[in-house]
């Protein structure tokens, strides 16, 4: 029970740790951030992981591999795009020769 | 590993995650955030892959594994950032698709299994469920797969009312039912949420977009972090409830900015399209394929209403008599990919010692930053982009404005026009610039079906009318 409790207030905790600091974020970058939290969704493939690793039938395996495809996407073109996406903002004086 | 030892790494990546999301409140610092969050998710991956006992599901995990990964370097590279909404539309999808999967598989296989893990499960399916269905009804819309207007079914709101209760009920039913069940019951669970997301997504407008997908990129980190309560695994936890606030916080901010409740964007608002506020004010030729917008463009062009105020004589005098210009981009600039023409409009007024700056309204666009992101891309310094609230003052100060595919945004008939959809909704004072160009397809309301008083005849506004590149062109030869 004490575990689940624990489950609960972290999820409340962390809620508001986040709203605070995703408030700062200046709406200038509100897209990347958008797929910057895609690739942090992409978290649940700890859990696709845990459950495809239990023993189950062929049927149930082959939904796990699903689930870890559409995560593994989500985290690594996350995190990839959101990179593409603020190595392109540049102000004043850093424009440098590097692109995308 | 210990469960004390888990803990206390999953509480420091968590830390860490907070601390990459701290770093992208300043421009300078935000591709270093991004970094130190991919770091601790790649971390969380591999103490995940040792502390798991795989067994022969390791195969299984691998080609899991390398499959996404060559995908997404495919996808990574080949994206254009015009398409940016739908992939993160796409992205909330596959999302809400793999939580629920994962809350699927803890029914099937997971024991024992508790209340509390059977319901959070259920919980999760639902969310999962219609968190994939809506977006990839959004993504398809957003990639013009499907029509962009909002479709209502007869009894749209009652199909809907009744898709929710089916997946609160079973929601409910789960835990009381015996676990032999539990995967039938789920599996229930999954249509309805299905259901439910398909019919929520459908009703809604290109305008309305904003707001869908940030809801839609809050419920996908929501499912993540239900799903990890059935699994009792607390970085998915911690790390799907930022998600889920981010999300959330965008979609306060994307309402606020268009008038607009969450209820009404939910339930109410497609069955009367007259009551949708286009916030992105792109003209109604938006709403057809880009391909057809630009292709009768040019037959339009030269139809300037011959008491339309200023002529286009005028240009090359109001260009350069303007000492400070600030411009204000919205959807029609996308639509046209005319983001390279601004950057070249940008150079030659700077050249010319001008003043320049742009002015962002937040829901210009399909999704939230969606125009700083086009202006970025051809290289334009993101000092210059101003969110409404700090350039709104500058406007009167001004001495041109030029608006290229803008129209509710900066629509003065929101501050006066009382009853109608955008009446409230904070604008762009454009109209308080002491000139205006306005660059749009056509002299049509916008998307809120609001008449522009700026497109009366007038001395001080100067309509192009046409696809926002040819207009551009015509600036560019006139300086």
């Amino acid at each position: 029970m004490s575990n689940q409790i624990i489950l609960v207030l972290v999820f409340i905790a962390a809620t508001l740790l986040g709203y605070k600091l995703i408030h700062a974020v200046p709406s200038l970058l509100h897209t990347p951030l958008m797929s910057g939290m895609n690739a942090l969704s992409g978290i649940t493939l700890l859990g696709i992981i845990a459950v495809t690793a239990l023993p189950g039938s062929t049927l149930a395996r082959l939904a796990g591999l699903v689930g870890i495809i559409a995560a593994v996407i989500n985290v690594v073109s996350g995190f990839g795009v959101t990179d593409r996406m603020l190595r392109m903002f540049r102000g004043g004086h850093e424009h440098t020769g590097e692109d995308t | 590993m210990s469960d004390t030892l888990y803990y206390l790494i999953s509480a420091l990546l968590s830390l860490g995650v907070l601390y990459g999301i701290r770093l992208m409140s300043q421009v300078r610092t935000a591709a270093l955030g991004n970094r130190v969050s991919a770091l601790c998710m790649l971390a969380a991956i591999v103490i995940t892959l040792y502390r798991t006992q795989l067994g022969d599901s390791l195969v299984y995990i691998i080609i899991g594994l390398l499959a996404g990964t060559l995908i997404s370097i495919f996808m990574t590279i080949k994206v254009r950032m015009i398409q940016m909404p739908q992939m993160v539309g796409l992205l909330n999808g596959l999302g809400g698709l793999s939580s629920a999967l994962a809350a699927l598989l803890t029914l099937a296989l997971k024991r024992p299994l508790g209340g509390f893990e059977v319901t959070t499960s259920g919980l999760a399916l639902a969310v999962g469920a219609l968190t994939f269905s809506g977006s990839m009804v959004a993504a398809l819309k957003l990639h013009g797969k499907l029509s962009q207007k909002p479709v209502v079914y007869p009894g749209h709101r009652w199909l809907s009312a009744f898709a929710a209760l089916v997946m609160l009920a079973l929601i409910v039913l789960l835990p009381l039912t015996a676990l032999s069940r539990a995967l039938a019951l789920g599996l229930l669970t999954v249509a309805a949420g299905l259901l439910f997301g398909w019919l929520f997504a459908i009703r809604v407008g290109g305008a309305d977009m904003p707001i869908t997908i940030s809801l839609l990129n809050s419920t996908s980190g929501v499912a993540a972090a239900i799903a990890g309560m059935a699994l009792g695994d607390i970085l998915l936890v911690a790390v799907g409830g930022i998600v889920g606030s981010s999300g959330l916080l965008l979609t306060q901010i994307m309402c606020r900015a268009m008038n607009r409740s969450l209820p009404q964007v939910l339930f109410g608002g497609a069955a009367q399209p007259q009551a949708r506020p286009e916030a992105s004010a792109a003209p109604p030729a938006v709403e057809t394929a880009p391909e057809v917008a630009q292709a009768e463009a040019p037959a339009q062009e030269q139809a300037v209403p011959q008491d339309a105020g200023p002529s286009q004589e005028d240009l090359p005098a109001w260009l350069t008599q303007a000492q400070s210009v600030i411009i204000i981009p919205g959807y029609g600039m996308a639509v046209s990919q005319a983001q390279e023409k601004v950057k070249q409009l940008l150079d030659r007024l700077q050249s010319a010692g001008k003043k320049v700056r742009f002015a962002i309204h937040p829901v210009a666009g399909r999704m939230p930053g969606h125009m700083n992101v086009l202006l970025a891309e051809v290289d334009i310094d993101y000092e210059l982009l101003c969110e409404m609230d700090d350039i709104n003052p500058d406007f009167a100060g001004t001495d041109l404005a030029i608006i290229i595919g803008a129209n509710d945004v900066v629509n003065p008939a929101a501050n006066t026009a009382q009853g109608t959809p955008i009446y409230g909704m904070p604008i762009l004072d454009a109209a308080q610039a002491g000139r205006l160009i306005i660059c749009n397809f056509d002299t049509q309301p916008g998307y809120a079906g609001v008449d522009n008083p700026l497109y009366q005849p007038q001395a001080k506004v100067m309509l192009l009318l046409g696809d926002a590149k040819d207009s551009l062109d015509t600036m560019l030869a006139s300086l």
